[in-house]
């Protein structure tokens, strides 16, 4: 499947761009996160730590069970700072 | 739509005036605006934000709002991009027939906004900048809520 991967706030700044198609089987947000990480050393740095980073699937919060069936775009942040 | 996210600032006086109640059927109207304050030589504040997601995720929260207490109007502004010190982030105001419901409102819908709302502020200070880190106190202030 094609998702759009979307970051935002250091994980935009570490990974170097906003936005990017993946082609992808993972079955959740775990095994995408996985896939990321062996792709380059700047994915594996940005996901070292994922206390700190949150998920969306389809703009929804979600956790990194979630699984990414019909998903088509999946955004990682840091804990938001709104307000 | 009482919700808007924009990067133009805008006027408390005018919002409260479109806030509905005043027909009569309020008798509380409470807002609250959020400052970039000048912290450790903090010059300016930059907000980035999930336009596919925010206007969704500051409906739900006012949504939540508007059920638990029953108000009778909810208005929330929240902006983005640089804002410089003393600018005004954003704003939310809520009437309700009563002071306590539109007390608790805004505070519940400030807690939400700190921590579900997809924002993500970067501090421009003397030193440089800097991500602004959620305080673990964000998440102790929605279990208050549940």
């Amino acid at each position: 499947m094609n998702l759009n991967v979307v970051y935002f706030a250091w994980l935009r700044e570490r990974i170097g761009e906003p936005s990017e198609m993946v082609e992808t089987n993972a079955a959740t947000v775990a095994d995408l996160i996985k896939e990321l990480r062996t792709r380059e050393e700047r994915y594996d740095l940005a996901f070292s730590d994922l206390d700190a980073v949150r998920v969306a699937v389809d703009q929804t919060l979600t956790d990194f069970d979630a699984p990414l069936d019909n998903a088509r775009e999946v955004a990682f942040f840091p804990p938001m700072t709104g307000g | 739509m009482a919700v808007l996210v924009q990067q133009a600032d805008f006027d408390l006086a005018q919002e409260l005036a479109q806030l509905g109640g005043a027909d009569g059927s309020a008798g509380a109207v409470i807002s609250f605006t959020g400052l970039v304050r000048g912290d450790s030589d903090l010059h300016a504040l930059e907000l980035e934000h999930y336009p596919a997601m925010t206007s969704a995720a500051l409906e739900q929260i006012e949504q939540a709002a508007r059920k638990r207490w029953g108000l009778i109007d909810v208005r929330i502004i929240h902006r983005f991009g640089k804002l410089e010190l003393g600018q005004q982030i954003m704003m939310v105001a809520v009437s309700a027939p009563h002071r306590r419901a539109a007390f608790e409102a805004a505070d519940y819908i400030m807690d939400y906004l700190k921590s579900r709302a997809p924002f993500w502020k970067k501090e421009h200070s003397t030193q440089g900048t800097a991500w602004v880190d959620a305080k673990p106190e964000d998440e102790d202030d929605l279990a208050r809520w549940t």
